[in-house]
């Protein structure tokens, strides 16, 4: 559990982060979201001490995080940065094996953990490890780094905009590979964008900042109904609404009674893309099969349109 | 398959070699170049020995210079110095106006004859592209990568070692390339101060008007320049090419 | 984001300047323990060293350390840069006049054998004013106009001191005196040199440049012969056009009545000439290819012919670049031009080498002292330039 206990940060006469208190519970993830120059980068450079608050205490499990030195800190919490900053003069076994090294872990530990994390990330070892970041392509890249900050096994992961250097496909590939380890680990997750797609995505809740301020803390459908602000509903875009309440729930939760023509959705598929995909059929229906094919029931758009709808 | 390149090296390096060795060789292509009765190989001493004196010479200044310049940048660049980065940079600019014959003739007056003023002059001379280059090294490393270093939790002397000084090593040796081709060239007006080098070669040369004597000094420290620059640069390019920087 | 590190730090308090601490360690040596000036009785002689308050009449040594500790305070305390370059630049002023007064109060009247030149602590009291002046420069990081004027000032001053025979006790004025004729004529020699080898650099140097750019295969090959000419010595270089120019003038109907000769100024002018023609096809060719491909392709599009795009697109985008290969040379050829003194081609390089041979310091400084000014100067003036050139045709 991290609390943000009435943070501030000012540089000079500006005022970055003003009075921030929220409380992230352990195995989620929050995303924190704002425009550029909304003190959301500066907010989570707190957490691991990069940037050292003017006021206020950031607790970790209880613990304020400036009772030990700030590079043991470090080494305890992952962090993730866009453009990766992974090291060009080591190859990938050895970005990977940064923190594990730099904590004393023995040879075979640090080789078996980098396979590991390796293997997870769908990137053969045997061909990844020797190879240097340049010779990576910007997905790989991203990938080797998000598994170096995982590396020692961190309980927290700290993420500053991770994939806003990648083109969308490769994105929304890593956004979900982001959601699978995170279950994987049980790893707590802070994650800083300025994507509002994304964070509807991957949040379990979401910090809206601006001007140094959190506006709303919320869960996405929360947030979606009942907006904090005017900009809190600006920034989720209002023709957007519907389609990003059905974007985070499961076709699976969305299944009627009853049989219907075409191909299966997969349970698992976000409604929106449910929806999309009824929409493109041409049909008011269309089963859905669980992940061992068993069909579950259908899908129409008259249910969907429903679930859409603003929540009374 | 080496390159056409790296042939015409290695033959310039037998060529120079031979000429050490059996210089009774080379005679006939220098003969007429010089008077009758002149000698056509330098006979006032050894050629080989003044060769390595050479290099002593412009290796101990360069070597002296390297880390000095490298801990001078690393000092203005670290939080403790970096009132004194503006002023070094300048002193740079200006330092390097300084014709190398008067920093030689101004060190000859404080440390005297010979192989001191020589040095000294090498060494302050050579100072100045290793010190801009390793400022240039460590000043312009990507943001990004300073930023995980610190985010992985690594010490001050940590990031210096693991990641600053390896990232700017090849921009360093750059400086350091620079600096010896200089040096190799400045250390044979050293002779002129009567230090040992292969200026003596062509100063005799000069004196007596036997042109034979200032070609072979100036051919082998040019070979040199031109072997010791490549292979600096292959070094270079080696360690820039591996790690992409 | 802003990353905040030396801004975190609370402002509190009187603050050190680090730099200070230096200054003030080398002004309190240089003043207190080290030796203002140096007086023999003739040039032969072992010198006798003189602090401040023995060199200089009472009142106005007392003055001068009373100035120079005043002065170390300033640098040593955080004082606003406009007082540090009043505190360095009344310093420096009042070492130059009183070293001039020191040499009168010293020499004994009537005495034309006694010589008095500057010590030790004179030059570390004019490097450590230096120094604070230079660091306040810096901070206040004047333009190029602001710069060549303090330049021309400071040029003034010191021309106002030598014209005014302030200066004249002084054993390198002496050094001077004793050679005021040769000394203009090889003052002469040297610029020639240095100018004239740059303006045929310049000459040769700017259309093979431009043919470099426009033909790919010439580029390499033309570039590495260059590189390899300036791995050359440059005493080597002036000893081997010896050859070629004797056989040149010996040959060559006419060649020798316009001044060609194996020795003397030929070949040192060819050297210099055959070193500066690297800087300026490399600079040529660098700054025609930054040229940006935006507005070459624009110039083509308005329908400009190659020789218009060349002299109203390319030119003046590279100009800058060009001018900074320029200074290169210029700079370079200054220092180099000494070395023409070994193979009879004079210039400055005479005294420094001849003062070498006698091991008479104040002969030596009498040829590097100009050559340092005059390649100082032009630094300063042509860096001055490029950025001038620089500002006005920024693109972006």
């Amino acid at each position: 559990m991290i609390e943000f206990d009435q943070i501030t940060k000012h540089y000079g006469d500006t005022e970055v982060v003003s009075d921030v208190s929220l409380t992230v519970e352990p195995h989620t993830i929050t995303v924190v979201v704002g425009t550029s120059g909304s003190g959301k980068t500066t907010l989570i450079r707190m957490v691991n001490r990069l940037v050292e608050p003017t006021s206020g205490v950031i607790r970790i499990d209880g613990e304020d995080n400036r009772s030990i030195p700030a590079f043991e800190l470090r080494r305890r919490i992952g962090y993730a940065i866009q453009g990766h900053g992974l090291f060009p003069h080591r190859t990938v076994a050895q970005n990977i094996a940064t923190v594990p090294i730099l904590l004393g872990w023995g040879k075979a530990r640090v080789k078996a953990k980098v396979e590991e994390l390796l293997t997870l990330f769908q990137l053969d070892p045997s061909f990844f490890a020797e190879r240097y970041p340049h010779e990576l392509s910007g997905g790989q890249q991203q990938r080797v780094g998000v598994a170096r900050a995982l590396a020692a096994e961190p309980n927290l992961l700290l993420m500053d905009e991770p994939f806003g250097a990648l083109d969308p496909i490769i994105r929304a590939k890593a956004q979900d590979d982001l959601l699978a380890i995170q279950k994987h680990f049980g790893t707590t997750i802070i994650l800083v964008t300025h994507d509002m797609e994304e964070a509807f995505h991957l949040a379990d809740r979401i910090a809206v900042m601006d001007k140094g301020e959190v506006l709303q803390y919320a869960n996405p459908a929360e947030m979606l109904v009942r907006p904090a602000t005017p900009f809190v509903e600006a920034l989720i875009g209002a023709s957007e609404r519907p389609f990003r309440l059905l974007a985070i729930e499961r076709a699976g939760d969305a299944v009627e009674p009853g049989a219907a023509e075409g191909t299966p959705i997969p349970a698992s598929l976000s409604q929106r893309d449910a929806l999309s995909q009824l929409l493109w059929s041409g049909r008011p229906a269309l089963p859905v099969a669980a992940a061992d094919g068993a069909i579950l029931g259908k899908v129409s758009l008259e249910g969907l349109v429903k679930r859409a709808a603003r929540p009374r | 398959m080496p390159s056409l390149a790296t042939l015409l090296r290695l033959a310039a390096l037998l060529v120079l070699l031979a000429f050490f060795l059996q210089p009774a060789w080379f005679e006939p292509l220098l003969r007429p170049l010089v008077q009758a009765n002149a000698p056509a190989i330098y006979d006032r001493g050894n050629l080989f020995w003044l060769t390595m004196l050479h290099l002593r010479t412009v290796f101990v200044a360069t070597l002296a210079a390297a880390l000095v310049a490298v801990s001078l940048a690393i000092l203005v660049t670290r939080e403790a110095g970096a009132e004194f980065l503006p002023l070094s940079r300048s002193l740079v600019n200006i330092g390097q106006t300084f014709p190398p014959v008067a920093v030689l003739a101004l060190a000859v007056p404080i440390f005297g004859f010979g192989e001191k003023p020589t040095l000294i002059a090498l060494f302050l001379y050579g100072l100045l592209p290793i010190f801009e280059n390793a400022l240039t090294g460590l000043t312009t490393l990507p943001p990004a990568v300073m930023e995980a270093a610190r985010g992985a939790g690594m010490t001050e002397r940590q990031r210096l070692f693991k990641i600053e000084l390896p990232l700017a090593l090849p921009v360093i040796l750059t400086g350091i390339r620079l600096s010896v081709v200089i040096s190799l060239a400045t250390a044979t007006i050293g002779s002129t101060v009567a230090a040992r080098t292969l200026g003596e070669v062509i100063i005799a040369g000069l004196q007596s008007n036997n042109l034979a004597f200032v070609l072979q000094g100036g051919l082998i420290v040019a070979v040199l320049a031109v072997l010791i620059h490549d292979a600096l640069q292959g070094l270079e390019r080696a360690l820039a090419g591996r790690a992409h920087v | 984001m802003a990353i905040g590190t030396i801004e975190e730090k609370e402002r509190s308090g009187l603050r050190l300047d680090k730099l200070g601490i230096i200054i003030a360690a080398l002004a309190a040596y240089g003043a207190f323990l080290a030796p203002f000036a140096t007086f023999k009785a003739n040039r032969i002689v072992q010198g006798e060293a003189k602090a401040i308050w023995e060199a200089l009449p009472t009142a106005l040594g007392y003055g001068l350390l009373a100035l120079v500790s005043l002065a170390a305070i300033l640098a040593f305390v955080k004082s606003s840069v406009s007082v540090r370059v009043a505190a360095a630049l009344a310093t420096l002023v009042a070492l130059c006049l009183l070293i001039g007064i020191a040499a009168d109060s010293l020499t004994p009247p009537g005495s034309s054998y006694a010589r008095v030149s500057p010590a030790s602590g004179f030059w570390l009291l004019v490097f450590a004013f230096a120094l604070l002046l230079a660091d306040a420069l810096t901070r206040l990081n004047p333009g190029p106009g602001v710069r060549v004027l303090l330049l021309v000032g400071i040029l003034a001053l010191l021309g106002a001191m030598l014209a005014s025979g302030h200066w004249d006790g002084l054993s390198i004025m002496r050094e001077y005196a004793s050679r005021a004729a040769s000394f203009r004529a090889e003052a002469g020699r040297h610029l020639t040199l240095a100018l004239g080898s740059l303006a045929a650099a310049a000459a040769i140097g700017l259309p093979l440049g431009i043919l470099c750019h426009r033909v790919d295969r010439l580029r390499a090959g033309v570039l590495g012969v260059l590189n390899a000419i300036q791995t050359i010595p440059s005493l080597a270089l002036f000893g081997i056009l010896i050859a070629p120019l004797g056989w040149i003038a010996a040959q060559v109907p006419g060649a020798a009545a316009i001044g060609i000769r194996g020795i003397g100024v030929a070949p040192a002018f060819v050297a210099l000439f055959l070193y500066s023609l690297l800087p300026m096809v490399a600079n040529t060719v660098v700054g025609l290819a930054g040229v940006p491909h935006a507005a070459n392709d624009a110039a083509r599009g308005l329908g400009m012919t190659d020789r218009q795009r060349l002299v109203a697109i390319e030119f003046p985008l590279a100009f800058p670049v060009i001018l900074a290969g320029i200074r290169i040379v210029l700079v370079q050829n200054i220092g180099l031009a000494t070395i023409a003194a070994l193979i009879g081609g004079g210039g400055f390089g005479v005294f420094v080498f001849q003062g070498i041979g006698q091991t008479a310091m104040d002969l030596v400084l009498l040829g590097a002292v100009p050559t340092v000014v005059l390649a100082f100067v032009a630094a300063i003036v042509l860096d001055a330039l490029v950025e001038a050139t620089r500002g006005r045709g920024k693109v972006q």
